[in-house]
């Protein structure tokens, strides 16, 4: 056990004086992850009180899902809503990172403000407003309404990833281009999102999770033929614990997972270059 | 944002073939081109202000209407009459407080690990926040839901290891729903103090273990002050998202548990009354935007919500 006296940081601790925070820090992780991957294994149980690990391994709950019209149609709202989401949110928001990065205006601050309230604003008040909007204007259960409440949820994240991009990005590149004759557009294109294209992924992929995951704004505006998969695991939540979330669950952690592994690779990816 | 001299170069090339090659026409030209970039912001802003800032100054406004649609104050009346209200805000204000301390006493000490870590193993370690700050707020609610309940995992654990004798009501109660808020709260406090940590220049520890701190001395004298602006964004933001919390304590809380937003929801689901709905979202909405205000003129919090992303 000779690293425990060995020097853990700059000052003279040594990694024995610090066991405690190894332990907590530790802990403090499995309590982060621990919960979510325990649902995968729950999920394949045979009972109908989910058991870890389970006594008899069956796929019914995954059966009863599949099986489900209602499921499997919210499952395609759910997964309509958060892609159209995603191809709204991204451009507007690129645009107007761009915009407010190159234009200078003195209240380009209070736009961006303004741009990012909707992250500070409690979602629960957004989705009173835009249920009583909706209704004066007949938008109610429809996807449409949806994807615009969820793309002012998902522009202040497309806004904040692309702005900190271009912050790092040299505008001199779209200069050269546009003095040798490119114009705006197609230096933007051309020179200027190929370098920030990681940032754009993720904003896309977020924007995408931000939709697929919401869960207060769909209680209020999504219904009757188009719910959307949390209205509906959400409503059934508070009457009981039926065991076929747990195979919905399991599969919405791996479409997260597999999204976060992307950007991973993305960020990896770009490092190297 | 430093695009000011990015505009006087662009202006260059386009001097030279002007027809115009005047001062005051330069400027017009300038400036017209800056209202043009300017404008791919509207249609971004436009969508905002039709979804979120019209609607909610309706709401605004209906909150000071009565049933008979006069003007009054009677919605803001029965929350300070009302002892049913000020229930509802005491609780809220307590599992706000209590989530958000409980997350920097046990965030600070993991950010703190992290951020001592080799680069390599500090990414391996930080997908385990990221995972969570990646799923489902639902699927991690409803799965504290299956570990906590009666028969769960969690009690039936304590009971073979002999931590206590009979089942412990862990959810449907303030524990739960602690619980299940920590849990997801945490990643929004780790990644901002993780991030002011990295800034830290280790040069500093070095000199005051050099000037003969201890370890300890050097930690709380230099480290730890060092790292409160990313602490206290963390905790700020995480007390924020909490006053608004609705489906974590409707969850796991069992109806033992109502705060703010879920009064809003059942205003407006069970009693139809918007009036009730909207001012109760006015002052949350209030309550939010002054902390905020207040906060930023002390702490520059835009900055780091400008250039804080986690990714």
């Amino acid at each position: 056990m000779n690293w425990l006296k060995g020097a853990a940081s700059d000052t003279q601790i040594t990694h024995g004086n610090r066991l405690w925070l190894y332990v907590l820090s530790g802990l403090v992780m499995i309590f982060l992850v621990a919960p979510t991957v325990i649902v995968i294994p729950m999920s394949f149980s045979e009972s109908q009180y989910l058991e870890f690990p389970p006594r008899e391994w069956s796929v019914r709950w995954y059966e009863h899902y599949f099986q489900s019209e209602q499921w499997i149609s919210a499952t395609l709202t759910s997964l309509t809503a958060a892609c159209l989401t995603a191809l709204v949110a991204t451009p507007l928001g690129t645009m107007a990172a761009y915009g407010l990065f190159v234009s200078n205006v003195r209240f380009a601050h209070l736009v961006f403000i303004i741009l990012i309230s909707p992250m500070m604003v409690p979602v629960i008040l957004v989705g009173i407003g835009v249920f009583y909007a909706y209704v004066k204007l007949k938008m109610v259960h429809t996807i449409f309404g949806l994807v615009l409440a969820h793309s002012i949820l998902a522009i202040p994240l497309v806004l904040i990833v692309v702005s900190s991009a271009l912050r790092s990005y040299d505008m001199n590149q779209e200069m050269v281009a546009r003095s040798l004759g490119a114009t705006r557009l197609r230096a933007f294109m051309v020179i200027t999102l190929p370098q920030i294209k990681f940032a754009v992924i993720t904003s896309t992929l977020l924007s995408f999770l931000t939709s697929f995951d919401e869960v207060i704004i769909a209680m209020f505006v999504s219904g009757g033929d188009n719910s959307t998969l949390t209205r509906n695991m959400f409503n059934a939540l508070r009457d009981q614990i039926d065991p076929t979330i747990a195979s919905i669950s399991t599969i919405m952690v791996l479409i997260s997972s597999v999204l976060l592994i992307c950007t991973q690779v993305f960020g990896k990816s770009k490092k190297e270059h | 944002m430093s695009a000011a001299d990015t505009i006087a170069t662009t202006e260059s090339p386009r001097a030279e073939t002007s027809e115009r090659p005047h001062a005051d026409g330069l400027k017009r030209d300038a400036f017209l081109e800056r209202m043009r970039l300017f404008g791919l912001c509207s249609p971004a802003l436009l969508l905002v202000l039709v979804i979120m800032v019209i609607p909610v100054g309706w709401l605004f406004y209906l909150s000071f209407l009565s049933d008979e649609g006069t003007f009054s104050l009677e919605h803001y009346q029965r929350m300070i009459d009302s002892k049913s209200y000020a229930r509802i805000f005491r609780t809220t204000f307590e599992v706000s407080i209590l989530t958000t301390v409980i997350c920097v006493l046990i965030g600070y000490p993991l950010a703190y690990f992290l951020a001592q870590l080799p680069s390599r193993a500090a990414n391996i370690c930080l997908l385990t926040v990221l995972l969570p700050f990646w799923t489902s707020l639902l699927v991690r609610t409803y799965a504290w839901l299956v570990l906590l309940q009666r028969k769960g995992l969690i009690n039936s654990w304590a009971i073979d290891l002999g931590l206590w004798d009979e089942p412990v009501k862990l959810v449907h109660n303030l524990n739960g729903t602690l619980i299940g808020m920590v849990h997801i709260m945490l990643p929004f406090l780790v990644l901002p103090v993780y991030g002011s940590m990295k800034a830290i220049d280790k040069d500093y520890l070095k000199a005051a273990a050099n000037c003969g701190a201890s370890p300890t001395q050097a930690f709380w004298q230099v480290f730890f002050p060092l790292s409160l602006p990313g602490l206290f964004a963390g905790a700020l933001i995480v007390f924020v998202l909490c006053l608004g919390f609705f489906v974590t304590p409707a969850v796991l809380g069992g109806g033992r548990v109502i705060m703010v937003a879920m009064r809003i929801a059942d205003n407006i689901e069970i009693f139809f009354n918007w009036g009730a709905a909207s001012a109760l979202g006015v002052v949350l909405l209030l309550l939010t935007m002054g902390i905020l205000y207040v906060s930023s003129k002390l702490l520059k919090l835009d900055r780091i919500l400008g250039g804080g992303s986690h990714t």
